[in-house]
């Protein structure tokens, strides 16, 4: 996803001299291609991402559409009052974009798993926050992202995620993504989770369930009318997601409370204490419920607690 | 009258509305307002290069109070430097007013809203940085207050900006030596102050912040040094201008009496 994001944040800039890259003395092998090619737009601010998001907002203040790069937590919460004062407060054009959401960075232990991200941003003013779920997704997004003014969060991946997505796809800022459609349950999933949750998707439908898939790029805003149709029309709405409770899961739950539709809601994530043990991503998430083996097990258990009107 | 009178004589005006200002809406961190009246009348009277008539001029100096419990007397700066009207600072902390306690963008001509300490520098070297970049000519101007040089952010920043040869950037420390809970040297000292910055390759200079013939010199010296970023510690007094909030902790905090007020008041000139 993070190659994806800098060759398409290196295509916009050729045609937008507004855009920079900021980052915090990370990136390696991966973010040259942008300082090469714009090294007047291009800053590594050092380790030191409370100056790093000041200066950013500073560069906004002047005009600039500025992105912020850095791994997992560095960019988000170790600066979090200057994207709060300096940048939401000031409805300033920076956009953090933090490489290795979730727990990408698996064995490197907790300070690397960045699992409150979408929570901690998302009470923000201004911000729009997204976590595409494939690098066509990712490419996507950086463009909705560039396109519009105003703070924005693109947690994306690390390196190697499957494309899910058979060609091009234009995001639509703020809107979900049907990616199957089904009427006995819908999955509905952010950020890298998507991989997992098709392939939990495909083992559902072999045996015999019709299972709607929502990628939902955008967990700021959220894509209200997405969520109501799956109440209304599956009944049995699961989300997933590689993030604690704050995320996704707590979004959709207060939107299904909000409509007075019901439904069967299951939100799938991680546990509310740190992971302190070693462990691939993929050997993490399946400790977690996240593995597909874990979601369609969720999935059939949420089924059958459905109420017989569906 | 001399240019420097014109301007200290500037400075007890300004002095005179944050009294009554802090005053009126029971507000506080009257001793910090006070310290800088003199730094804040150089500036906005003789050093930066501003347009009250068009505050978003691209080409204007930039001044960031990254002190911004020090909103009221900037304000007042603001007001009677015609920014807008001076009748407006009557309604300072009052509900629905855009004169918040900490200083808010918004108001004309305040470039970033403050209050929380250690964000005003960062946003400065972004701002110079893009200047610099782009060969634009104006400078920016931070004031930052001595306390607030306990934040680490602040030093990634004094880090940052000689990395990218700010030299149109001028930190002004408000040295009154005094923070919210005590005094600095007691709570977490900052000297020698001088040679921090030396070391970290700065261009330092040394003033009285109450010398009005020493501001003008040196705001009009900058750069002190080709390639550097400047920086100028002040060394002042809180609550100056008023005997009896001199150098007294008891400021950052209490709201004059309306006797209190007049007293103030006739020390600084402006009868009650």
């Amino acid at each position: 996803m993070r190659t994806a994001f800098i060759e398409e944040l290196v295509r916009l800039a050729e045609q937008d001299e507004r855009i920079w890259l900021v980052c915090g003395d990370l990136g390696y092998s991966v973010i040259e291609a942008f300082g090469d090619r714009f090294p007047k737009r291009y800053l590594n601010a050092g380790v030191a991402e409370q100056n790093m998001t000041g200066v950013a907002a500073g560069l906004a203040l002047m005009g600039k559409t500025v992105f912020t790069y850095s791994i997992a937590n560095f960019p988000v919460i170790r600066c979090l009052e200057q994207i709060r004062n300096d940048v939401c407060y000031h409805n300033l054009n920076v956009k953090i974009v933090a490489v290795g959401g979730g727990l990408a960075y698996g064995s490197h232990g907790y300070t690397h798993h960045a699992v409150e991200d979408i929570a901690v941003l998302s009470l923000l003013p201004n911000i729009t926050v997204a976590a595409p779920g494939d690098p066509v997704e990712a490419r996507a997004v950086t463009r909705v992202l560039a396109s519009r003014p105003g703070p924005a969060y693109l947690r994306l991946g690390k390196a190697g995620e499957p494309v899910l997505h058979s060609a091009e796809i234009v995001a639509v800022y703020g809107k979900a993504i049907i990616m199957r459609d089904g009427q006995d349950m819908t999955l509905i999933s952010i950020g890298g989770m998507l991989a997992n949750t098709l392939s939990a998707a495909d083992k559902l439908t072999q045996a015999g369930y019709s299972v709607r898939v929502v990628s939902m790029p955008f967990a700021v805003p959220l894509d209200e009318d997405a969520i109501r149709s799956a109440v209304a029309e599956t009944g049995v709405v699961l989300t997933v997601e590689e993030h604690g409770i704050g995320g996704l899961g707590t979004a959709v739950g207060e939107c299904i409370a909000r409509s007075g539709g019901t439904a069967v809601f299951v939100p799938l994530r991680l546990g509310r204490y740190p992971i302190k043990t070693a462990g691939s991503q993929e050997q993490l998430r399946a400790s977690q419920g996240l593995s597909v083996e874990g979601i369609v097990h969720s999935a059939e258990d949420a089924y059958r607690r459905r109420t017989p009107m569906h | 009258m001399t240019t420097v009178q014109r301007l200290s004589a500037v400075a007890q005006t300004l002095r005179a509305y944050a009294v009554r200002m802090v005053h009126r809406s029971h507000a506080s961190h009257l001793g910090s307002c006070l310290s800088i009246a003199d730094i804040l009348a150089c500036l906005y009277w003789n050093s930066l290069r501003i347009d009250p008539e068009r505050p978003d001029l691209p080409e204007r100096d930039r001044f960031i109070l990254s002190k911004g419990h020090a909103a009221a007397i900037v304000y007042a700066a603001l007001a009677e430097r015609g920014f807008f009207p001076v009748k407006e600072l009557e309604t300072y902390c009052e509900f629905g007013s855009r004169l918040t306690g900490h200083i808010t963008r918004g108001v004309p001509g305040v470039e970033l809203s403050s209050g929380s300490l250690g964000h005003g520098l960062p946003v400065g070297c972004g701002i110079a940085l893009a200047a610099k970049r782009e060969e634009l000519p104006f400078r920016t101007i931070v004031l930052c207050s001595d306390g607030e040089l306990d934040e680490g952010s602040n030093w990634e920043a004094i880090l940052f900006a000689p990395q990218h040869n700010l030299d149109n950037l001028l930190l002004i420390v408000d040295y009154n030596k005094i923070q919210s809970f005590g005094r600095v040297k007691d709570v977490l000292d900052l000297d020698p102050l001088a040679d921090k910055f030396r070391a970290f390759r700065w261009a330092v200079r040394e003033v009285d912040g109450h010398n009005m013939q020493q501001l003008v010199d040196t705001f009009s010296e900058i750069p002190f040094e080709p390639g550097r970023p400047s920086v100028v510690i002040a060394h002042t007094v809180k609550g100056k201008g008023v005997s009896f909030m001199e150098d007294d902790l008891a400021w950052h905090y209490k709201s004059p009496t309306a006797e209190q007020v007049a007293c103030a008041l006739q020390e600084l000139g402006e009868g009650a």
